[in-house]
């Protein structure tokens, strides 16, 4: 099987996508009341049209509005042992998944491709916040890693798009440790010099941020993210005392140092393009609507075995058998 | 005076006893108690072992974060000669709850750095329970940056309840300074070897902890949330702990047979609160050995070693 394993034509796609046709027609905006119609609200990819507040929106219609011609190609990531911990709260971790993938239509927290972005080919991965607070456990920590080996072995930059609560506690210590697997993951793409650069949206917080989020070359967020690592519930309660309006929100980082730049979703992209191209040193990019790019650029994709983690080959050999 | 945790109550009840016989013996010359009073401490040294053999996850807990453990103060102090702290991350402050500085391992000079705690209030509050704000992770990052530099090996002492929830804290960038030690431990060209003494608790443990080898104690805890966080955020439920301690696998035990954690420094009966000096020479003998196994490595060979560690982490599963 091509470890490209299916192109996402967003146009078709949604024509069958579960997200696509919601139940509810209309959505409101959490932050000013506004009733969405579905198809005004993702082409505006999900930002309130009446005051801009940016709303999760999930990988597959990030990837299809960031790419030429909506087109990319998917990396698998190798498979994770299942509930290494036999974790059980009051459900049991694998109906905790079951519920997750069923509500999502995904199997996972994170989405690793491969594509185009005003002509420059990248690897891009997103978190997908809907699917348990897009959490990041050992699969995410395998999808970080993939996308780096990807990106070292293809010689792309690395746009990661970051979204969760934190470490996903049902894996427990696992969880943990991807903090510093995702670092050496990071390492990787440093050492073979390639940009790395994160896009923080709301809301980042937790392990996350203490790990990959902050590690880039380059560090962008959407208007209004929340970006910590205490979330301000935690503070308040420790504190004792009222946060002010706007901590910890990406306007604030902004002007604490933490991040460079806040950028509107609509014009993410190009800024996306812009800086990739000249960390790169390539000339500027022709911008705008581009469609697919030809099917001879593909045709360099390494195959599928190099860009499995070393530390996942247990589980790879075990799904070959 | 000893502190007894809740559930040594029984123990203490009987150690208790024990003491007043032998009070009273001593106030009136008459009395022989010699002999109850032994069959008492038998009898609380049974209840004690028995207490110690089987400690359920929550029980490691409160024993982890027993206030009578030693500390990293102590075990830099006894483990080490000519300690010489080195203060401050020369952008905004010194913390206080990291240590750190120059210190000699026999005769080998490495690069000493732990969570402090403190042992009364005073101290405690100085030390902000241990708990690190970007500072001290950033100065850390310059230890560890000085021990590259001279080639000196790393030896860092976990014993933290996490990384400071606090507004300061969060306004300096905790995250990115969490995120930069981590890395750090990951850059450096020397032996990097770390032991878990009390409490490693989630983000602001990593940062000290992504080693060549760990080590924790029988009864230390190293956890990604509290059992009291983990409970009050999934059973929504802040005293349901136990049942988070139990479902976290944060005891040594399993971390050793999830692969996480190298080996297992074992504790004096009643845990190491109760022969402070046994486990200090205990954890100065893990350290050396740990040490002198990374002997053969080079500078890129630590350096890979550390990666392959992390990246093949997980794979294990629980046997059980």
């Amino acid at each position: 099987m091509n470890w490209i394993s299916n192109y996402v034509r967003p146009k078709i796609n949604s024509l069958f996508s579960r997200r696509e046709v919601p139940e509810n027609l209309w959505s409101k905006c959490e932050e000013c009341g506004t009733m969405l119609f579905h198809r005004e609200l993702s082409d505006n990819l999900h930002v309130c049209t009446s005051c801009d507040h940016h709303m999760a929106i999930c990988p597959r219609e990030r990837f299809a509005s960031l790419f030429d011609g909506g087109v990319f190609g998917e990396i698998e990531v190798p498979e994770t042992r299942p509930d290494p911990l036999q974790f059980r709260d009051q459900k049991k971790y694998p109906d905790r998944m079951k519920l997750a993938q069923r509500t999502t239509g995904e199997a996972e927290a994170m989405m690793v491709v491969q594509g185009e972005i005003g002509r420059t080919p990248i690897i891009a991965a997103a978190q997908d916040f809907s699917f348990m607070g897009g959490s990041m456990g050992m699969f995410v920590g395998n999808a970080i890693i993939t996308a780096a080996q990807a990106a070292v072995q293809m010689k792309r930059p690395l746009i990661l798009f970051s979204a969760a609560g934190g470490a996903r506690m049902q894996e427990g210590i696992l969880s943990l440790m991807q903090m510093p697997r995702t670092t050496v993951a990071v390492e990787m793409l440093k050492e073979a010099g390639l940009p790395y650069i994160v896009v923080l949206t709301h809301p980042t917080t937790g392990g996350v941020t203490a790990s990959y989020a902050m590690l880039g070359d380059v560090h962008i967020a959407e208007p209004n993210a929340l970006i910590c690592f205490a979330g301000p519930r935690v503070i308040e309660q420790t504190i004792r005392e009222k946060l002010p309006e706007g901590f910890q929100r990406a306007e604030y980082l902004l002007d604490h140092g933490m991040l460079d730049r806040v950028t509107h979703r609509k014009n993410m992209r190009d800024e996306l393009i812009t800086i990739t191209r000249m960390l790169l040193g390539e000339g500027p990019a022709i911008m705008g609507d581009l469609p697919a790019p030809s099917p001879e650029t593909e045709q360099q994709a390494p195959p599928p075995a190099d860009t499995a983690p070393t530390g996942a080959e247990g589980s790879a050999e075990a799904e070959k058998a | 005076m000893t502190h007894y945790l809740e559930f040594e109550k029984p123990l203490a009840e009987i150690e208790g006893k024990a003491e007043e016989l032998r009070a009273m013996a001593r106030a009136s010359e008459e009395m022989d108690v010699d002999k109850e009073a032994e069959a008492l401490d038998r009898k609380a040294a049974d209840l004690l072992a028995e207490l110690y053999k089987k400690l359920d996850p929550w029980r490691k807990c409160l024993v982890a974060r027993h206030p009578g453990r030693p500390h990293c103060k102590d075990y830099i102090e006894a483990l080490f000669r000519e300690y010489t702290p080195l203060a401050g991350d020369r952008n905004f402050a010194d913390d206080h709850a990291v240590m750190g500085g120059l210190a000699r391992l026999g005769d080998q000079p490495v690069v000493v750095i732990g969570h402090e705690k403190g042992h009364d209030t005073k101290t405690r509050i100085e030390r902000n329970f241990g708990m690190a704000r970007p500072e001290g992770y950033r100065k850390a990052i310059r230890l560890m940056d000085l021990a590259d530099r001279f080639n000196l090996p790393v030896v860092t002492l976990v014993d933290t309840p996490g990384a400071y929830p606090g507004k300061g804290a969060e306004e300096r960038g905790q995250s990115e300074a969490i995120a930069r030690a981590t890395e750090k431990c990951l850059q450096i060209g020397v032996p990097l070897v770390s032991v878990i003494i009390g409490e490693g608790g989630s983000g602001g443990a990593v940062a000290f902890a992504t080693a060549n080898r760990v080590a924790m104690l029988e009864h230390s805890i190293y956890s990604v949330i509290s059992p009291e966080g983990c409970a009050s955020i999934l059973w929504k439920d802040a005293e349901k702990m136990r049942e988070a301690a139990e479902a976290l696998r944060l005891t040594a035990q399993d971390l050793e047979r999830l692969g996480v954690i190298d080996r297992i420094i074992d504790e004096p009966v009643g845990g190491a609160q109760r022969d402070r000096e046994a486990t200090i020479a205990a954890v100065g003998a893990t350290i050396g050995a740990m040490l002198d196994g990374l002997d053969g490595l080079d500078r890129e060979g630590l350096i890979q070693d550390r990666r392959t560690k992390f990246l093949d982490m997980g794979t294990k599963g629980l046997a059980a």
